[in-house]
């Protein structure tokens, strides 16, 4: 407990804030650097993504001048209380607040950078201004060069086709989408059949609201100051939950061609349904949706292409989902949850256990459907026995390696809505 | 209201309440900076329990809104009383009085019915109000809520803006079943409640089963704190641990190695589903007892 005292003493120093100073004394003698430094404790914090204002900052300088604040153990629990609002902010909090007062290492995954990091050409960066989505994966990485052409021997897509060149695309196979144009276009696309599902999806549960009927007690209640007269009606209308989707990506090795456009296609779908979760996994499992729900699209993609990484080996399908059924399921997954796993099925754990996690899965969740780029493949039939093992629990198995394919799930989501 | 922290920690010592390590401080903060606590947590940890320990420690009315889907303004707010007003339109109908006059009779405060909001804010001295579970509400219930909570005023149209005498203390709880408004949280200050640590679940016990013994409710602690370690459906909460602890008491237990055939049967205290139930089999339970005790 000594130990503990000690440690949380110095952001006191820091602050210039002499504790044996009377409270009126003490309110002024917050010291300039020290408001400074605890500006910088507000930025630093929000730059790890919570969410603090002026009032939150405000309110810190009353707690640090308060009479109170003689103790230095009650910095940090106050602190925590003010600025921490979720689960996660409650777990990371004490690692930043270590770090920025303390001098502490953070782990590495906290530090996230907020700003495009990479120093680039001005030409380079140029085309970023026009296409911001810098996803994860191989394809983000050719460059684009003005001698592309000739480096790329045409392979029956032209650069300038207009509105055909876009059709084109959709066919495509993701993996065959080399050129940085067509990345772009092809991130552009799938945000944008994202926002297009969105729309649908909303349209029709307005359709559905409308639907009408009189509400007898409301109305005969609403109606006692007319005399019992009925003037005024009240209706009801079917409240419709929305669906709740909760998706886990593989991005893993084998996955790595497809992860880019996956993450676009997560970004709108999780800004699309009120209710979406999403999780990352490759040998484990990432929550994701925090990093999803930045409005910022570039930084977003950024945090979680970092998140994504995975340090190399295999695929641990079975014992990601066990850790989602255990840590999470609970939380996120209700009676109108659609689960969609997005993985090649390519599993280096035991396939019964992927078996027997699918089990518990699926009695949890309303639907599964497992998006499969192979599938696209000529001649693909689910032979890894991880799928097999998995394949009696999924309601939809559907291919996923190009833009069409994507957007033919609309059709079956509204279904199940 | 506003009480030193360490006078917290130790009224809510007095109260019965074995606090998490960091909650005086929480609780202190709502006072000095008078925003709400929202308190998460896994169902079970005893995030009630806070709200009504808090209105102990003031010696404050603790008045309670358990919110579930569909709870509108008429259940959390007011509402008019309509067989009252009814009654009262058809006996001064009889004496002949003007429409207008009966009007303005019946949206009067006599015939205006207190819910849990509105009471809150109209007490002469601050109660504590405990907005239990409001994820369970709805979207625009949660709005509405923020609106009150940062003005403490409510306009009924009927009758006027009725504006807060006292500012309650209130504390909101979520068990995560929706995630809840950005802006909602931010209003609030905040506190994760964690399982207790063996330790405090021991003390727990102790408080709140008087009589057992010491060395049992250890043992009880450290069982618990292994069953909630395997992959269980529904992961034990205090309130089941306490239930066992109570069981086990009854059953006049000193040890637990005393009867494991009476512990693997009791277990159904712990163990709500039947999934889990299976799951915890004599073996799982004896080799659990096998380490803990």
């Amino acid at each position: 407990m000594t130990g503990n005292l000690q440690e949380v003493s110095r952001p006191h120093a820091d602050l210039g804030v002499d504790p044996r100073l009377r409270k009126d004394q003490r309110s002024e003698s917050l010291s300039a650097p020290a408001r400074r430094r605890l500006a910088g404790f507000g930025r630093t914090l929000r730059n790890n993504g919570f969410r603090i204002g002026l009032a939150e900052t405000r309110d810190a300088l009353t707690i640090l001048t308060s009479p109170a604040a003689i103790q230095p153990a009650l910095i940090r629990p106050a602190l925590r209380a003010l600025f921490c609002a979720t689960h996660s902010d409650w777990d990371r909090f004490n690692e930043i607040f270590d770090a920025f007062w303390l001098g502490r290492n953070m782990r590495q995954r906290q530090v996230l950078s907020g700003t495009a990091s990479a120093p680039h050409s001005p030409a380079r960066r140029l085309v970023e201004a026009h296409v911001p989505q810098e996803a994860l994966g191989l394809p983000d990485h050719a460059e684009r060069r003005s001698d592309s052409n000739a480096e790329m021997p045409a392979d029956g897509r032209g650069r300038r086709e207009g509105a055909s060149r876009t059709e084109s695309l959709t066919a495509t196979d993701l993996r065959h989408i080399v050129d940085p144009d067509d990345i772009a276009a092809t991130h552009a696309l799938a945000s944008r059949l994202a926002r297009i599902m969105r729309v649908r999806l909303v349209r029709r549960e307005q359709i559905r609201r409308r639907g009408r009927r009189l509400d007898l007690r409301h109305t005969i209640h609403r109606n006692i100051s007319h005399g019992g007269t009925l003037l005024d009606l009240a209706w009801r209308r079917r409240k419709i939950k929305p669906l709740r989707l909760v998706v886990l990506l593989d991005a893993s090795g084998s996955m790595n061609l497809y992860t880019a456009f996956f993450v676009r296609f997560l970004h709108g779908v999780v800004d699309a349904f009120r209710e979406a979760e999403a999780f990352v996994f490759h040998t484990r499992l990432a929550h994701v949706s925090p990093s999803l729900r930045d409005r910022d699209v570039t930084r977003a993609v950024e945090k979680l292409s970092l998140m994504a990484q995975g340090i190399g080996g295999g695929t641990r399908i079975g014992e990601s989902l066990a850790t989602f059924n255990r840590w999470h399921a609970r939380r996120v997954i209700n009676s109108r949850t659609a689960v969609m796993i997005v993985s090649d099925g390519y599993d280096t754990g035991e396939p019964s256990k992927l078996g027997e996690e699918m089990r518990r899965l699926r009695r949890r969740c309303k639907r599964i459907i497992w998006l499969n780029p192979l599938i696209g493949w000529r001649d693909y039939s689910p032979q890894a026995r991880g799928m097999q093992a998995a394949l009696p629990y999924v309601d939809l198995f559907a291919p996923a390696h190009n833009l069409a394919s994507l957007a033919a799930l609309e059709p079956y989501l509204v279904r199940i809505l | 209201m506003t009480l030193k922290r360490e006078e917290i920690a130790d009224k809510l010592a007095a109260v019965g309440y074995v606090a998490d390590h960091d909650i005086a401080t929480a609780l202190w903060l709502m006072g000095l900076l008078k925003r709400p606590l929202l308190l998460e947590g896994e169902a079970g940890v005893g995030k009630t329990e806070v709200g009504k320990a808090l209105a102990a420690v003031h010696g404050a009315e603790l008045i309670r809104l358990q919110c579930y889907e569909g709870l509108d303004q008429n259940a959390a707010l007011y509402e008019w009383n309509y067989q009252r007003q009814l009654l009262a339109i058809k006996a001064r109908e009889s004496i002949g009085e003007n429409a207008d006059t009966i009007e303005e009779h019946i949206f009067s405060e006599k015939f205006l019915l207190e819910r849990p909001l509105l009471a809150a804010i109209r007490r002469d001295r601050p109660p504590v109000l405990l907005i239990d579970e409001v994820d369970r509400a709805d979207e625009e219930f949660e709005a509405f809520l923020l609106e009150l909570l940062s003005d403490f005023q409510v306009s009924i149209p009927e009758l006027g803006t009725i504006k807060a005498t006292a500012i309650p203390c209130v504390v909101l709880t979520s068990n995560g079943t929706r995630e809840l408004s950005d802006a909602l949280r931010r209003r609030c200050l905040y506190h994760y409640i964690d399982f207790p640590d063996v330790d405090r679940e021991a003390k727990i016990i102790l408080t709140r089963v008087p009589g057992i013994d010491a060395t049992l409710a250890s043992q009880i602690a450290r069982m618990v704190a292994a069953v909630r370690k395997e992959d269980l459906r529904k992961v034990p909460g205090v309130a089941e641990t306490l239930d066992w602890a109570a069981t086990l008491f009854g059953l006049e237990m000193h040890d637990l190695r005393q009867e494991p055939e009476a512990l693997y049967e009791t277990m159904i205290c712990l163990l709500k589903t039947q999934e889990d139930r299976a799951r915890v089999t004599r073996e799982l339970s004896e080799r659990l007892l096998g380490k803990v005790a």
